[in-house]
């Protein structure tokens, strides 16, 4: 298993707000905005703050969809005793991902898109964490602090 | 699935983005925006993105093809209304938008478009008369 970590650690306390959606198809992915978008206003989050966690969570459902062959997300309320924020796991069962460094990396796609996902998906959020196994599939956990 | 209406003003067809995008409409769009450009002979499109709440990736990319295409077709693309939550996120995801030029409002979009129109005119009449250009805006 290969893992990509960013600032990760803390253990953190779930909050009752969890929900979990399936990614099936195109409308999903707006659907996946919506639910992130609710979890954002719970948690507090700034407007600017919503915007990035949204376009991030935007951009992995699609590829968890495009790339993952579909999947599910898990959105979360969390606390870690000093913060509220909230976590969004993308998890699919797909081919995972061969080379992370080239996929992590601006401009570098397989699927024709502009290859800013991952690694603008990275800039927008403040953890990042991404677990894949080639044939088995991948998660990517990202979390946004409120300030 | 949702589709986009397009306005047309003049010889502008005026695109208001007010639904959350599926991928498949912003695809539709561009058709659309291709169409219409050309049953209406149109030489600008504006496309109002007021109405949404995060540009990503997809959209930004659809935004820059309607933009090519336009072109392609003889038309100036102006993209009005970007929140400012959307234009700091733009920047962050990495993204430029290329080839598209910006404007705050329709009404400044409209003046781009307006003023793009004239330039060749005014380098097509080179008797002397520069009135066009002095004219007040």
């Amino acid at each position: 298993m290969t893992t990509v970590s960013e600032r990760g650690g803390a253990p953190v306390e779930r909050t009752e707000l969890r929900e979990i959606l399936l990614i099936a198809a195109d409308e999903d992915v707006v659907h996946v905005r919506q639910l992130v978008r609710k979890a954002a206003v719970a948690a507090k989050l700034s407007l600017v703050d919503q915007t990035k966690l949204v376009t991030a969570a935007s951009e992995l459902a699609r590829n968890t969809l495009a790339y993952g062959g579909g999947g599910q997300v898990t959105v979360e309320v969390v606390d870690d005793g000093r913060r509220v924020g909230v976590r969004a796991e993308f998890v699919d069962e797909g081919p995972g991902i061969p080379d992370i460094g080239r996929a992590m990396s601006d401009g570098y796609t397989t699927g024709g898109g502009l290859g800013l996902g991952l690694g603008g998906a990275r800039r927008l959020v403040d953890e990042f964490e991404l677990d894949t196994k080639v044939s088995l599939g991948t998660r990517v956990t990202v979390t946004k602090w409120a300030r | 699935m949702d589709r986009v209406p397009i306005l047309k003003i003049g010889d502008v067809l005026l695109v208001s983005i007010q639904v959350d995008l599926e991928d498949k409409t912003a695809i539709q769009l561009q058709e659309d925006v291709a169409d219409r450009i050309v049953a209406s002979g149109a030489h600008g499109v504006i496309i109002d993105i007021t109405g949404l709440d995060i540009v990503d990736s997809f959209v930004g990319r659809m935004l820059s093809s309607i933009a090519a295409i336009s072109r392609v077709l003889g038309a100036d693309t102006v993209v009005v209304g970007m929140r400012p939550a959307v234009a700091i996120t733009l920047v962050e995801l990495g993204l430029s938008l290329e080839g598209i030029q910006t404007a705050l409002n329709v009404e400044r979009g409209m003046r781009i478009l307006a003023e793009a129109r004239q330039g060749p005119r005014l380098h097509r009449d080179e008797r002397g008369s520069t009135a066009e250009a002095a004219a007040p805006r």
